[in-house]
């Protein structure tokens, strides 16, 4: 972070140069932090009117005007925990291979690091028509909750093995050798005190990566659909939040009040969730420094 | 060097460290092993070299290890003390590249043998590092954990194990109310106590220690050594340890330890009291009165 | 002796293999998704690629007539590429400034507070952006000049979007440059402006850099804030207030209703999309490895 050295030394300097950049650049950090009071204030300002526990409960009626997000919700959450049922365990199993497993710089880890490394940067579009191609049609899976869980599954991938195989090398050396000088096997190693000991990290991913799949759209707009009726099953159509705000804005005259709302709850879960994030990471910062 | 010495009236500080410690501080009824010290050996070691890659380590060992007594390891920094106590509980298999010749054998059967259960192996051999390294977990669930992994399931038979192996160490009373509260809140002196107590929880033969007081302050490391002390007999002991003054203190045998030709040799073997006062090869004379001095 | 194996593979040590093959399987899964994304993409955009060969068809034809089996990707390709250059013009310094912000000129509770704001405005999702330019950018730019969609609106929200990216890498870059290199700019009697053109951002160029080219991988692949605000005409935007469609937003508009070769040439742009990234990324690996 930030070296105090650093301060201590730029403080002392004096030039007639030194004055203007030192407006640009604070020049700089006031635009940007308008910017984002401007689109927070605006959201608020726009939704805070609409924002009601019944709009929060109910179904939406007449293509959203009316009505609330219950339904909406419900699609939401079910999207997100199939995404994580199925991104957790190989996201994190992969990163214990690597953490644990493999050599640091060996062929097995490069290869899975760096396809992860460009899994990362694909466009979300193209995990949309991915998850299409691949789940609605190939597998016959249709326009539905689970293949829109599924594709998002995918997208969280880099990130919860980044975190997990960071958590895991971060749990220090001697924790490893004390299990083993007590007969302790690998796999329990692993499970009893690598990955508890890892927590915090991996909770801290976890909320990374619900975050992510909250605010996604367009891996969802042709994978788990537009329908904002109450899902039935997983295998039915169902309409995020996201898409939700996307929909409203785009295709419904008239949707801009709903929308402004939902963009408030989306945007208060996913403040909620960065907030417990940043907790979960600097409690293992904290914890590295007792226990190292 | 003499730890105790240092015991003494001191800085204001150090004397409530005295008064915390010594109110807490109380080692539990502890049954006599054998009288301690039969000349019979447990660990018979036989040409034993160690290669890390290419580099040897441990250059042609042979020596015994006698059941009951505490053998310790000495010499300077980097002559393969702690590699040859590695070597006994195999804990030198995690390193990448590691290899070994000759032999080492536990009453009749070979440590480094291709038939070797490794976990049995470890649960019979106990190890104690020289920075305490108690699990992020609580107090209880470090010594739960390792006893439950060797199939001891059933509760009470838990309870009863993590209470004696508590009192052995003398932590019973200092803890025994927060046994749920985290591991990593106890002082330096208690995690180490805590860390024996865990290898003493698995029952074992053997009890491996790496520099076990080198890391605490000074009455930590006295509270420690006096717990040494009273384990002999009932395991077989073997520490590393710089402290030669220690190593008068609590071992029976010692082992002097010395790099030639950037390779660990075993210099001399025999009763802590020869080595130390009566040497037999003048390496061993230098190193001991050296330090001494 | 005790811990002598009775059977040659005792249950634990076939617990930890059976362990070791399910993390391998469960690594195999995440590292091959990229090639399956690849497959399934070149395989669908197979047909029309096949037919049409050469590939020259894709900026030759006279226009984007799905109806009339004109594919022409150009319009889309120069809208993606004045959308992601555009905001990367405004981001660059605006992101540098904030991470010597950060670094450098903030006290010390300022930097951290600017910097949890930049990672906020990393956190906002696409649709929220898209969103906001869509009710408060567009109606503004068309106060200027209608319709107000248009480029410019497409580059403001990216360049929002793209700034985390830059602030973020260029501090982490800016941080690393050894406190030595400082103190011995200093030692030398040189101003602060001095000392972080001269030595610091020098010193921090190739970070800074892969964050850039990071960020434009992400402007790049960028769908719902751009499709929301630029209007979606096809057509080479010829001003900053002319409406233009992207490649991503393409996809994104007529996926829905796309069949056969119209489908096709869909995925042929995703593809496109995703070459363009992978080219990108490596790049930055490339020059962050550098």
């Amino acid at each position: 972070m930030r070296e105090i050295s650093h301060v201590e030394i730029m403080s002392s300097g004096h030039a007639r140069g030194d004055r203007m950049v030192q407006w640009v650049v604070y020049f700089a950090a006031i635009l940007v932090s308008a910017a984002f009071v401007w689109i927070v204030w605006d959201l608020v300002r726009g939704g805070i009117g609409h924002l009601s526990w019944t709009f929060l409960v109910e179904s939406s009626r007449d293509a959203g005007r009316a009505g609330g997000i219950g339904a909406v919700l419900v699609s939401t959450v079910l999207v997100l925990l199939i995404a994580l049922a199925v991104a957790l365990p190989l996201g994190w199993a992969t990163g214990a291979l690597l953490a644990e497993y493999v050599p640091a710089a060996g062929g097995l880890g490069h290869t899975v690091r760096y396809s992860l490394q460009v899994l990362a940067a694909v466009p979300s579009i193209v995990f949309g028509l991915f998850g299409n191609i691949f789940f609605c049609v190939y597998l016959g899976l249709g326009f539905s909750i689970l293949s829109g869980g599924l594709t998002l599954a995918c997208m969280l991938l880099p990130i919860l093995v980044s975190t997990a195989e960071a958590g895991l090398r971060a749990v220090p050396g001697a924790h490893r050798l004390s299990a083993t000088a007590l007969g302790m096997s690998r796999t329990a190693t692993l499970w009893h005190v690598l990955l508890p000991a890892a927590a915090p990290a991996l909770v801290a991913g976890l909320l990374l990566g619900i975050g992510r799949a909250m605010a996604e759209t367009a891996a969802l707009l042709f994978t788990s659909g537009y329908v904002d009726r109450m899902p039935d099953s997983l295998l039915d159509s169902g309409r995020t939040l996201a898409v939700h705000i996307f929909d409203l804005s785009m295709n419904v005259p008239g949707g801009d009040a709903p929308a402004y709302a939902s963009a408030l709850v989306l945007i208060a879960a996913l403040l909620l969730i960065n907030v417990l994030a940043m907790r979960f990471a600097a409690g293992w910062q904290r914890g590295k420094m007792v226990t190292v | 060097m003499n730890v105790r010495g240092r015991r003494g009236p001191g800085k204001p500080e150090a004397d409530q460290v005295v008064a915390g410690e010594n109110n807490s501080y109380t080692l539990g009824p502890m049954q006599a092993g054998p009288a301690c010290c039969a000349p019979q050996p447990l660990i018979r070691v036989r040409n034993f070299s160690l290669f890390y890659g290419g580099r040897t380590a441990l250059d042609n060992i042979s020596l015994d290890i006698y059941r009951g007594c505490i053998t310790a390891l000495i010499g300077p920094s980097g002559c393969g003390k702690t590699s040859f106590l590695s070597s006994i509980n195999r804990l030198t298999d995690l390193i990448p590249g590691c290899s070994i010749t000759g032999r080492m054998h536990i009453d009749d059967s070979d440590i480094h043998g291709p038939a070797t259960d490794l976990q049995a192996l470890r649960r019979q051999i106990g190890m104690v590092f020289q920075k305490p390294s108690p699990f992020p977990f609580s107090i209880y669930r470090n010594i739960e954990l390792p006893l439950h992994e060797h199939g001891i399931k059933r509760r009470e038979d838990k309870d009863a194990i993590i209470q004696r192996v508590l009192q052995d160490v003398g932590l019973w009373n200092e803890v025994q109310d927060r046994l749920h509260s985290s591991a990593l809140s106890l002082s330096g002196g208690q995690q180490q106590r805590l860390c024996i107590a865990r290898a003493l929880a698995l029952d074992p033969q053997i009890l491996l220690m790496d520099e076990p007081c080198s890391a605490l302050d000074p009455i930590a490391s006295g509270v420690v050594e006096d717990l040494i002390s009273r384990l002999r007999g009932r395991y077989t002991i073997i520490i590393v340890t710089h402290n030669l003054a220690q190593a008068r203190r609590v071992a029976n045998y010692a082992a002097f330890f010395w790099v030639k030709d950037h390779a660990g040799r075993l210099v001399e073997f025999g009763h802590c009291r020869q080595v130390f006062e009566s040497p037999a090869h003048e390496l061993t004379a230098a190193y001991v009165n050296g330090a001494r001095g | 002796m005790i811990w002598l194996r009775h059977s040659i593979s005792s249950p634990s040590a076939s617990a930890d293999t059976l362990m070791l093959w399910l993390l391998r399987a469960a690594a195999g899964v995440a590292a091959s998704l990229v090639l399956l994304i690849l497959f399934f993409l070149v395989a669908e955009s197979w047909p029309l690629l096949m037919r049409d060969l050469p590939i020259t068809h894709f900026v030759t034809d006279s226009s984007w007539h799905p109806d009339e089996g004109a594919y022409n990707l150009a319009p889309m390709l120069s809208g993606t590429l004045y959308a992601a250059g555009g905001a990367l013009l405004l981001a660059m310094p605006l992101g540098i400034a904030s991470a010597l912000f950060i670094t450098y000129y903030a006290p010390p509770r300022g930097a951290d507070a600017y910097r949890r704001l930049v990672e906020l405005l990393a956190g906002i999702p696409s649709v929220v952006y898209g969103f906001w330019g869509l009710t408060t950018l567009v109606p503004l730019i068309n106060q200027l000049q209608p319709p107000g969609s248009s480029l410019l609106a497409g580059i403001l929200v990216l360049t929002l979007m793209v700034l985390p990216t830059i602030t973020l890498t260029a501090h982490a870059a800016l941080v690393a440059v050894p406190g030595d290199y400082l103190r011995g700019a200093f030692a030398l009697g040189m101003s602060r402006w001095a000392m972080v053109r001269g030595v610091a951002l020098p010193a921090a160029r190739m970070g800074i850099v892969a964050g850039a080219i990071l960020a434009a991988g992400r402007a790049v692949g960028e769908t719902m804030a751009v499709l929301m605000v630029t209007g979606n005409v096809v057509q080479h935007a010829g001003g900053l207030f002319d409406p233009e469609r992207t490649l991503a937003a393409n996809i994104a508009l007529e996926m829905p209703y796309a069949v056969s070769d119209h489908r096709a040439a869909l995925f042929v742009s995703g593809l496109t999309l995703m070459l363009l990234v992978m080219l990108l990324w490596s790049a930055a690996a490339r020059m962050g490895r550098g």
